[in-house]
């Protein structure tokens, strides 16, 4: 029967991980589709999960009461979605709904927190490529937040 | 002794030829957004033809009010009219805003340095722009599309500030058609229901679809959105040589005379607008040049 092994091996976010460390990895991950418009996580809610988009977009929003759901990142093949689950409380802080038919790799943020605990290796590898994830976001929220093609930037 | 130059002849005689506007005609305006407009003109008398390169400006002056550089936004393969997109922020914008078909322009120019089309025949092209930044590089777009067939890939990454400040929509929703040009579109906000992209331009180069080692890239938008994304170009493997951008200073005369847009030992109006990134990069990061 075909793994998710080798696809999450040659994966650019897990690439270079010791062989153990990817089969680790791959007994917490599953297959996952999620239809247009809807929603693969809630603020607010429990964070036990992270994805890996393997096809489609995902759109990060947040609620505003008087403005509704402002959309202020998207997401698409081969990008990473969520790392509330290694941070605690584990509560995602926003929303992500799919905006067009999405398939991703789903990991079980629980099964790897455990995981992590008891192979801090394992816990160093992926806190690397999560903290490079959140620089990269970091580095584009602070590009956003300056309003460059407003009038007075 | 150095001798005074004649004004009937030689360099004289050109810089005062520049310095005299000709009057121009609006045939055509369009509101591309809520504060950005595109002018149509045609010259009231003289040749009834304009030539230009991509990447080139004009000095537009409002009869009154006063002059501003603004970047030549049509297709340099079409010499019949002289398009300018315009967004309407100062004194002299605002006025140009509030002129009618049929009203009258002073034009000077064409000025300045252009897009490196041809010398990057060959090769791949990625163009960058971030807001109104779109309107100078948007001539480069034409003139590669005109000559399809001489470069490899052509990609536009284009960020601007929402939805609705999109530039040239009908445009970009018919190249998008096309199968030989790539368009990524993102904003930097966006409500509920959009099914494009949301996040900045530079976001959008780690997957464009091109071979750093044969690309030129064109790059013009907020000075900071170009420091950024020359970052990421040369990230992905782009040479500095290879890299283009547009700068923008306070120019006044055009000419390189009064020294307004003077920029480090350049003078932006004369050896700009647009520079190989490798001879502005030393005052790239300065905080005051």
């Amino acid at each position: 029967m075909e793994t998710l092994e080798p696809i999450l091996a040659e994966h650019p976010f897990l690439k270079g991980l010791e062989p153990h460390h990817v089969q680790l990895i791959v007994g917490c991950a599953s297959n996952i589709r999620f239809d247009s418009g809807q929603f693969i996580l809630r603020e607010g809610e429990e964070a036990n999960q992270f994805y890996i988009i393997r096809k489609g977009k995902v759109a990060l929003e947040v609620f505003s009461p008087e403005r509704g759901p402002i959309i202020i990142d998207t997401l698409v093949d081969g990008e990473v979605l969520g790392w509330s689950w290694l941070i605690p409380p584990y509560y995602w802080r926003f929303d992500a709904r799919a905006v067009e038919l999405t398939r991703a790799i789903a990991l079980d943020g629980k099964c790897l927190r455990t995981k992590c605990e008891e192979d801090h290796h394992l816990a160093y590898e992926l806190l690397k490529r999560f903290a490079a994830i959140m620089e990269q976001r970091l580095q584009a929220t602070r590009l956003q937040l300056m309003d460059i093609y407003g009038v007075n930037p | 002794m150095e001798s005074i130059p004649d004004i009937e002849t030689g360099e004289a005689k050109g810089i005062v030829e520049a310095m005299l506007p000709t009057l121009f005609g609006i045939k055509a305006v369009r509101n591309e957004t809520h504060d950005t407009f595109t002018l149509d003109l045609e010259p009231v008398n003289g040749p009834a033809e304009f030539s230009f390169k991509a990447g080139q400006f004009n000095m537009l002056y409002v009869f009154g009010v006063g002059e501003v550089p603004i970047s030549i936004s049509g297709n340099p393969t079409d010499s019949s009219v002289l398009i300018h997109t315009i967004r309407s922020v100062g004194t002299v914008t605002k006025a140009i805003r509030r002129l009618k078909r049929g009203a009258f322009l002073g034009v000077r120019g064409p000025f300045g340095s252009h897009w490196p089309v041809d010398e990057a025949v060959g090769s791949d092209i990625v163009i960058v722009a971030g807001g109104i930044g779109l309107a100078p590089l948007r001539p480069a777009l034409y003139h590669v599309l005109s000559q399809r067939e001489r470069y490899g890939k052509v990609v536009l990454l284009y960020g601007t500030r929402s939805p609705d400040d999109i530039l040239y929509r009908r445009e970009l929703e018919r190249w998008r058609s096309r199968f030989d040009l790539d368009i990524y579109i993102t904003v930097d906000r966006a409500p509920s229901g959009w099914r494009g992209n949301v996040g900045v331009v530079t976001s959008l180069i780690p997957k464009a679809p091109f071979d750093p080692l044969n690309t030129t890239a064109m790059v013009c938008g907020p000075e900071v959105m170009m420091r950024f994304t020359v970052q990421e170009l040369q990230k992905r493997g782009i040479r500095g040589e290879d890299i283009y951008v547009s700068m923008e200073r306070n120019m006044k005369c055009a000419i390189g005379f009064c020294g307004h847009c003077q920029y480090g030992p350049m003078f932006i109006c004369k050896d700009g607008p647009v520079f190989s990134y490798n001879r502005v990069k030393d005052f790239f990061v300065l905080r005051e040049v």
